[in-house]
């Protein structure tokens, strides 16, 4: 990890340091400093995890050791868009196997995997609180309620990679 | 504030924002000014209304008229005829099942005793003003400058006030316990990690009237000699920790936060902290190890929060739904209070029953109230003509009951109502099925630390996947129940004492469907796959 | 200070307030089992085999290790509803654990074979999928066994609490839980000093030792082999344990007997070489002294100490002494000064030691630790349980071996070489010597109590001639680390420091007998001293096959052949990915 000097999308140090800066040089603030690099990084990186560590005068197993315990940390680089399904007992009664069917037929993956292109990620995840729209999902932070299978491949297509020529999946 | 005549709702959920919503909000706030209209008409956002084919739909109040698939050309027609001549533009009106979000507010607002909820749906949660219209802030004025903290404490002991979260300790005597314990620093803590499948009252608090939950931890703060607050809300919760973050920002800009509160030499601040995705961390200790930035892991107890908490010092954890309350029994009063409920249960409490029914959502009742007002009053009742089979009260953690349970009264002295959840069955769901996903549950969301736990809950979904897929036989039942028992004496916190519970009190009433499983080796539900043989699933 | 009293099962006991329900049971010679406490340190309640019920208490048991006991509280800790619960307990323990007990280094010294016996478990209600097993050979110290971890967490409290080294945690959760070392990384990938702390800790077969000794049998068995051993001074007041004797037992002549019996040419005593450090190490500190050389200087005899420092202080590494451990000088003069005196090949001397530890075998494999021709100094490493393994293997009974000397001329040595083996014995040694050296004095006594006993950081001020030398000491590494500290902040005036990794030193090393603990150390300590009393010779000056060796072979201390051949460096080792150079590391 070198210093940065471009628009590099890999956390160099120095973006590390100024996030620990903001949160706070405290071992309390650990959670908000990995909410923040998975917000600017996209996942957690173990290197990222060794800077926090000596930044914060912990251990790096304590950190990562943290930061596996909590499934809305991502220690691994994941897809673009990440669709997380609810199979607690309110959209598991509702039929949310069915839906994890239609997205798992619309995407060939199955929960825990990632598209090879890298655009999405999906997993099954406990309650998000969606009991009243439930079967629920979440595509990012967009909630999706009352589902049918049927309005999967829909929903899918607004977060479908674009084939422009820009390549960045505007 | 200024008293609008009518409301309107714009679903901006995500849905609906694709669509367009927010083209359609500002066309509607334009044509209101355009007409002269926007003193008397008020524009409001609000989440996702649940009519995720009819998107973007907005709700005229009072008259709690929908209109689906409204665009930008009908926003002229819906001022011109609705607005002010108060003719509906029917070929917009929504048509279908009215959505559960509406129903749920218009249903049974005649049955429902809304104190915590008063406001939601009201006013703007993004308002401070239009809270403080509605009486908000008055209580923190009334305990800050008027009750010393002792008389704050009485005030909630007297008013009968107990934990919202599930557990229902009494929040009068937890202040005392952290007033009264030596501290430099004391701690209050909102527990906002709502994660309780089927709960999601605290959600609704946040998103549309969080100001309630602050007023509520700065009387807390100022009762028991606290200077700092943290809300724990869940990571899942975007909204509302945006909406909260929100409602500090202003309170903290108007002087409700910060040093010398109402010259009351009372200096507090609160911060969201935001959870990262883990049910335990709603255990008041792992929430505690979370909030020191460790793994949410539960610690020992003795010592108990109240004296030895956040980095060991006093430390009061609420939950949302009980903080809400303090504002009302300070303004209103103990009396006022404990007249509301059963003898053992004071006040109001939020049920969200969803599952099977027709109108899932929130509901704020008094103490007492029958599970059959609650489901069939306020929920409509089972949705699509089927009939009734069980609830699983307050969540996988709560046990479930039949209909023999349908009128009962929800309070501590009868059927617990543990934090609110009521995750109905209808006639054509497996009883199994649903057990073992709440197995599954807890397996998923068991922190790992203690034995009986981490091995208990993932025997109990081994279990489960014998039996449907054929494979179990008829003395597991047996040996699933002796492990529950274990599961409920040995662990060392309560997510593995209550991973159990909901089995446990699934047997008596469902011994036949179990059996079926277990010897016939069929589902009577047809649900279940049932298609293996034992020496194919187990070693 | 106040007392409370509480009943156990029906038992009065008076204690001190503050106790534990576990205090209170002990203090009335009640056994209740448990897993993941250790004595001293903070308890986790974790494991759930120590499940007692209290009176009035609400449903659920509690776990005696961390539920304080109240003034007339009634516990009970033998009723049928906690041992059913505790048996629930350990099958689901079990469950999860991998049962090849036969196999496994701990059968017979399990702590989970022990309460599975006591209560009498002999089928599994709640068998099922295991976890998947990771077996970690890459270290050349410890293996990890993940399939036999119960998750007590013994280690990680030693790994990250006692020794500050923080390789060990648990990643993950629920019944995805490991211990593993940082990012679930092999151990020798991650940040681990070797100290083996961690094996002590482990109450079952989790982690272990990398075993040597089918090598060592493979040497013994070549007839053009010559095998020679060298033990450790901890080793001789650690080993009878194996053999069921009280800990602290002074066996060091069976032990030469016992190994011996096994079959190795000859049996020699690292203490040798113990007293050649005391004679090298003393003459560079005088060196150091005299031409304002970097002081503190730290003692070097420690492998995982060396392995800490080069991780976690580089900076300081010019302050390590040049010496190598006593194993290595015994090393690379087995393969000169001995093999030329025995007219024997280098390459036909097999070395071997015996190690109250687990570094010291990845100190016998470090590349610079080979005076010969690539041939390493050491060629295999036994800890103390490994060589009562082989007596075991052999047949040899133990207890009622007779005494035997060791051989010479490598077997020849001093009380002050003795000491070596327990905390400050290095400083005393080293002080009985400087002293002599320095003034030109006979010491009246040689018993520098200052250095001695189990406290984790002591100083002293010695008077030396003109010299007030401030001297400290330190074991365990979370105490290095306090003392390397003041160090880094410029706060430490002290002249000598030394530095065991282990708590204790090495009589609490990880290659010793399990268990050990502080009442275990304390009387390993004990024999330690009264070996030293016992011996002719308390001062390594004094010793005569030291000063034979001078004369006939290295010259003088700190001469350039015992450069060559005792004096070692050091290498900075990144904590962080070697692609960040050190002096961003350590900038902080």
């Amino acid at each position: 990890m070198k210093s940065c000097n471009s628009d590099c999308c890999v956390p160099c140090e120095a973006d590390i340091v100024a996030i620990v800066d903001k949160c706070g040089r405290t071992e309390c603030n650990l959670i908000p400093i990995l909410h923040e690099l998975q917000r600017s990084f996209g996942y957690i990186s173990d290197e990222a995890m060794e800077t926090v560590a000596a930044e914060l005068g912990i251990t790096v197993s304590q950190v990562h050791g943290t930061a596996t315990f909590y499934t809305l940390l991502y220690t691994r680089p994941q897809g673009k868009n990440i669709i997380k399904i609810c199979d607690s007992p309110p959209c598991h009664l509702q039929g949310s196997k069915a839906i994890q069917a239609a997205i798992t037929k619309a995407l060939g993956i199955e929960p825990g995997e990632t598209t090879l292109d890298g655009n999405f990620t999906f997993e099954v995840v406990s309650c998000m609180g969606l009991c009243g729209v439930a079967p629920a999902i979440m595509v990012n932070d967009d909630v999706y309620g009352n589902l049918t299978a049927e309005a999967i491949p829909e929903i899918l297509d607004k977060y479908a990679a674009c084939s422009c020529c820009c390549g960045e999946g505007c | 504030m200024a008293f609008y005549r009518a409301h309107i709702l714009v679903d901006t959920g995500t849905a609906a924002v694709l669509k367009g919503a927010n083209a359609l909000r500002t066309a509607l706030v334009d044509e209101i000014k355009r007409k002269g209209l926007d003193k008397e008409i008020k524009v409001v956002e609000t989440g996702a209304l649940g009519l995720a084919g009819a998107v973007p739909a907005i709700v005229v109040y009072p008259e709690g008229v929908t209109y689906a698939n409204v665009t930008v050309d009908d926003v002229a027609e819906i001022v011109e005829e609705h607005l002010l001549k108060g003719r509906q533009v029917s070929r917009l009106v929504y048509k279908g099942d009215t959505p559960s979000v509406i129903k749920s507010a218009e249903n049974c607002r005649s049955a429902e005793m809304r104190v915590v909820l008063k406001n939601i749906g009201v006013i703007d949660p993004t308002s401070i003003d239009e809270y403080i219209a509605m009486g908000g802030y008055e209580a923190t004025a009334k305990a800050l400058t008027t009750m010393s903290p002792q008389e704050v404490i009485a005030e909630i002991k007297a008013s009968g006030l107990t934990g919202r979260g599930g557990a229902g300790f009494p929040t009068g005597l937890k202040w005392d316990f952290t007033a009264k314990a030596d501290g430099d620093q004391k701690y209050i803590i909102c527990n906002a990690d709502e994660g309780e499948p089927g709960n999601f009252k605290d959600r609704l608090i946040m998103e549309g009237d969080p100001h309630q939950i602050i007023e509520g931890m700065i009387i807390a703060a100022y009762a028991v000699g606290a200077q700092k607050g943290y809300i724990y809300i869940r990571g899942e919760y975007q909204q509302s920790v945006a909406n909260t973050e929100r409602a500090l920002d202003v309170a903290r800009e108007m002087g409700l936060l910060g040093s010398d509160i109402m010259g009351s030499g009372l200096s507090f601040d609160i911060e969201v902290f935001k959870g990262a995705g883990a049910y335990i961390c709603g255990e008041e200790t792992a929430l505690l190890a979370s909030l020191e930035g460790q793994r949410g892991e539960s610690r020992m107890k003795p010592p108990f929060p109240p004296t030895h908490g956040l980095f060991g010092m006093p430390t009061v954890i609420n939950n949302v739904e009980t903080l809400a309350n303090v504002p009302h029994i300070i303004v209103n009063g103990a009396d006022w209070y404990s007249n509301i409920g059963t003898q053992k249960s004071k006040g109001t409490k939020i049920f969200s029953p969803c599952g099977d029914v027709q109108y899932p959502g929130v509901y704020e009742v008094p103490f007492g109230s029958t599970l059959r007002e609650v489901i069939f009053g306020m929920a409509g009742g089972i949705k699509s003509g089927k009939k009734f089979k069980a609830v699983l009260m307050g969540g996988p953690s709560g046990v479930l009951v039949g209909e023999e349970a349908l009128d009962r009264s929800l309070c501590s002295e009868d059927l617990n109502p543990g934090a609110g959840a009521l995750i109905v069955l209808d006639e054509t769901k497996c009883v199994v099925d649903l057990i073992k996903n709440c197995a599954q549950f807890f397996a998923h969301e068991s922190c790992g630390q203690c034995t009986p736990c981490r091995e208990g809950t993932k025997r109990m979904v081994e279990f489960f996947n014998w039996w449907t897929a054929g494979a179990g036989s008829e003395q597991d039942l047996k040996l699933l129940d002796q492990l529950a028992t274990t599961m409920a004496l040995t662990s060392k916190c309560g997510l593995g004492q209550f991973a159990g519970v909901a089995f446990k009190s699934s047997i008596p009433l469902f011994e036949e469907e179990y059996l079926a499983h277990l010897v016939d080796k069929r589902c009577p539900a047809g649900i279940c796959e049932m298609d293996k043989v034992e020496e194919e699933v187990r070693v | 200070m106040d007392n409370i009293n509480v009943s156990i099962d029906g038992i009065q006991v008076s204690i001190p307030k503050g106790s534990t329900v576990l205090d209170a049971a002990r203090a009335a010679g009640i056994y209740i089992p448990t897993l993941c406490h250790m004595d001293g340190h903070k308890p986790l309640g974790a494991c759930r085999v120590c499940l007692v019920e209290i009176e009035g208490g609400r449903g659920a048991l509690q776990a005696s290790c961390s539920f304080p006991a109240a003034d007339g509280m009634v516990v009970r800790t033998n009723s049928r509803r906690v041992h059913n619960a505790r048996k629930a307990v350990v099958e689901l323990m079990l469950s999860a654990h991998r049962q090849d007990c036969n196999a496994c280094n701990r059968t017979l010294n399990c702590e989970l074979q022990d309460i599975a016996k006591r209560l009498g478990i002999r089928e599994n209600r709640f068998e099922g999928e295991m976890p998947p097993r990771i077996m970690d050979t890459s270290s050349p110290s410890i293996v990890r066994d993940s399939s036999k971890c119960i998750l007590c967490r013994r280690c990680v409290e030693v790994c990250q609490n006692v020794q500050t080294v923080g390789t060990l945690f648990a990643v993950d959760r629920g019944f995805d839980t490991v211990i593993a070392p940082t990012a679930k990384k092999e151990l020798t990938e991650a940040v681990c000093v070797a100290c083996g702390q961690c094996v002590l800790a482990c109450p079952v077969g989790a982690l272990y030792e990398k075993s040597h000794i089918d090598r060592v049998w493979e040497a013994i068995d070549d007839p053009d082999k010559h095998v020679i051993v060298q033990t450790a001074p901890a080793v001789r007041v650690a080993i009878g344990e194996e053999f069921g004797l009280p800990a602290g037992s002074r066996v060091t002549k069976k032990m030469v007997a016992g190994l011996r019996r096994i079959g190795f040419d000859k049996v020699f005593d690292t203490d040798f070489t113990a007293d050649l450090t005391i004679l090298e190490e003393g003459t560079e500190f005088l060196g150091r002294l005299k031409n304002n050389g970097t002081l503190p200087m730290l003692t070097s005899c420690s492998p995982g100490w060396i392995n800490f420092i080069e991780y976690f202080y580089p900076e300081l590494l010019p302050n390590l002494s040049t010496c190598k451990s006593p194993q290595q000088m015994f090393g690379a003069l087995a393969k000169t000064y001995y093999a030329e005196k025995m007219g024997v090949k280098p390459e036909d001397i097999y070395s071997v030691s015996i190690m109250p530890c687990t570094a010291k075998k990845l100190e016998a494999g470090r590349e610079e630790m080979s005076v010969v021709n690539g041939l390493h100094d050491v060629d295999a490493v036994l800890t103390t349980r490994e060589a009562a393994q082989m007596m075991r293997e052999a047949g040899v009974d133990f207890v009622n071996l007779p005494d035997e000397p060791f051989d010479e001329p490598l077997g020849i040595a001093t009380g002050a070489a003795v000491i070596f083996g327990a905390t400050g014995g290095v400083m005393e040694a080293a002080l009985r010597t400087v002293y002599e050296v320095v003034t030109g004095e006979t010491l009246e006594n040689v018993n520098f109590e200052a250095v001695r006993g189990l406290e984790g950081v002591k100083e002293a001020v010695v008077k030396i001639g003109d010299i007030e030398a401030k001297v400290a000491v330190a074991s365990g590494l979370s105490n290095a680390r306090k003392l390397m500290d003041l160090i880094m902040e410029g706060k430490a005036d002290y002249h000598f420091i030394e530095i065991m990794c282990c708590p204790g030193g090495c009589l609490g090393g990880g290659g010793q007998p399990i268990p050990t603990n502080d009442e275990v150390r304390k009387a390993r300590m004990e024999a330690i001293y009264a070996e030293d009393e016992g011996l002719p010779i308390r001062k390594s000056h004094e010793n005569p096959a030291i000063r034979t060796l001078y004369e006939e072979f290295l010259g003088e201390p700190n001469s350039h052949k015992a450069h060559q051949l005792l004096h070692t460096h050091y290498t900075p080792k990144a904590l962080w990915p070697t692609d960040v150079p050190l002096d961003e590391v350590k900038t902080k």
